[in-house]
């Protein structure tokens, strides 16, 4: 259940970038999640939900975009998706590969009503 | 109306940057650094026990076992001829994060080590997500766990240089099957490097113990 640390770390930073750019509200949080990155969305969504109870995020929403998994092959270079987590290389066999998405864990962007930020366009 | 905000950026950066200098230090000094993960019961400690009897005269070894609560695992390191043992209770907490990790590295004389292991939390989830500074992360898998574990948790086998195959000396014990659980996990890593041994009855230490001291050299002749 490392899902109720990361949440406190997206808190964190979000945090910094209000108090950075003026903003006094967020509405929402949208995250992009790689389905490689062994964080559940469920338990992230909910994690965020306890720890910004009674403070200044509360109400705000997690909306996480997961993203699926791509590898490249070393030998023929082909890219390829990994729905079921085999990373063989459907062309030449090869499971000399590298992931090239699924391992993101980043927040994209913030949306808030305008006009609470003083520097945002 | 709504605006948005572009941020992009990585959640776990504070934890990456505090692990990639660790890991610039540890290179500067030579030091090779593995990162042990598995599920609780696999036998990373009796691992560790039996590599620093087998490599403790030939180089500096300093290590650090977490654990949940207790510190029983550091005893045990200490007990089986550690020189220099760091024990890191978390107190719930499911992983090991840079911070701790450097925290620790922070009182080590660097200059005087050749070798850091590190013992992570018992979990095959948590700990996948937090770069530790590591060269290296070393999993290990038992015959008495299902040999399906490397498709249950593909992040952990895939971000992991080595797989140790422990309690070697069970085998036919249980369903485990040797041949399902290397094919397995050739299907999430194809250049997972794998060892076959049981730490109750040594059988098959040597190559790892060769292997672990050939990294060690070729880190410090770096």
């Amino acid at each position: 259940m490392h899902e109720l640390n990361i949440a406190g770390n997206i808190a964190d930073m979000v945090r910094r970038e209000m108090s950075e750019r003026g903003l006094s509200q967020v509405e929402a949080i949208s995250l992009r999640l790689g389905r490689m990155t062994d964080v559940n969305p469920d338990a992230l969504s909910f994690g965020f939900g306890v720890i910004t109870r009674d403070t200044e995020l509360a109400g705000a929403k997690l909306i996480i975009e997961e993203i699926p998994v791509a590898a490249k092959c070393h030998q023929c270079e082909r890219e390829f998706d990994v729905p079921e987590f085999s990373f063989s290389c459907p062309s030449c066999g090869s499971n000399a590969v590298r992931l090239i998405r699924g391992m993101e864990l980043e927040i994209a962007s913030l949306e808030v009503v305008e006009n609470t930020s003083a520097t945002s366009l | 109306m709504m605006d948005k905000i572009a941020i992009e950026k990585k959640v776990l950066s504070e934890n990456d940057k505090l692990a990639g200098s660790l890991r610039e230090r540890l290179t500067a000094h030579r030091i090779l650094c593995l990162n042990l993960v598995s599920s609780p019961g696999s036998g990373k400690t009796s691992l560790l026990e039996k590599t620093i009897a087998a490599l403790n005269s030939e180089f500096r070894i300093a290590l650090i076992a977490g654990d949940v609560q207790t510190e029983n695992d550091a005893r045990r390191l200490k007990r089986a001829g550690g020189k220099v043992v760091f024990p890191i209770v978390t107190g719930g907490r499911c992983h090991l994060d840079a911070r701790m990790v450097t925290s620790i590295t922070d009182q080590l004389s660097l200059d005087d080590l050749d070798i850091l292991l590190v013992e992570n939390v018992g979990n095959l989830v948590c700990p996948s997500s937090y770069d530790l500074g590591e060269d290296m992360k070393v999993v290990l898998i038992s015959t008495t766990e299902g040999d399906d574990k490397p498709l249950k948790y593909p992040g952990m086998f895939l971000r992991s240089s080595v797989m140790v195959i422990n309690k070697i000396d069970l085998l036919g014990s249980s369903d485990f099957d040797m041949a399902t659980v290397k094919q397995n996990a050739r299907s999430i890593n194809g250049q997972l490097i794998m060892f076959e041994l049981s730490c109750r009855t040594g059988a098959g230490l040597a190559p790892w113990n060769q292997w672990l001291g050939e990294q060690a050299k070729r880190k410090r002749s770096r």
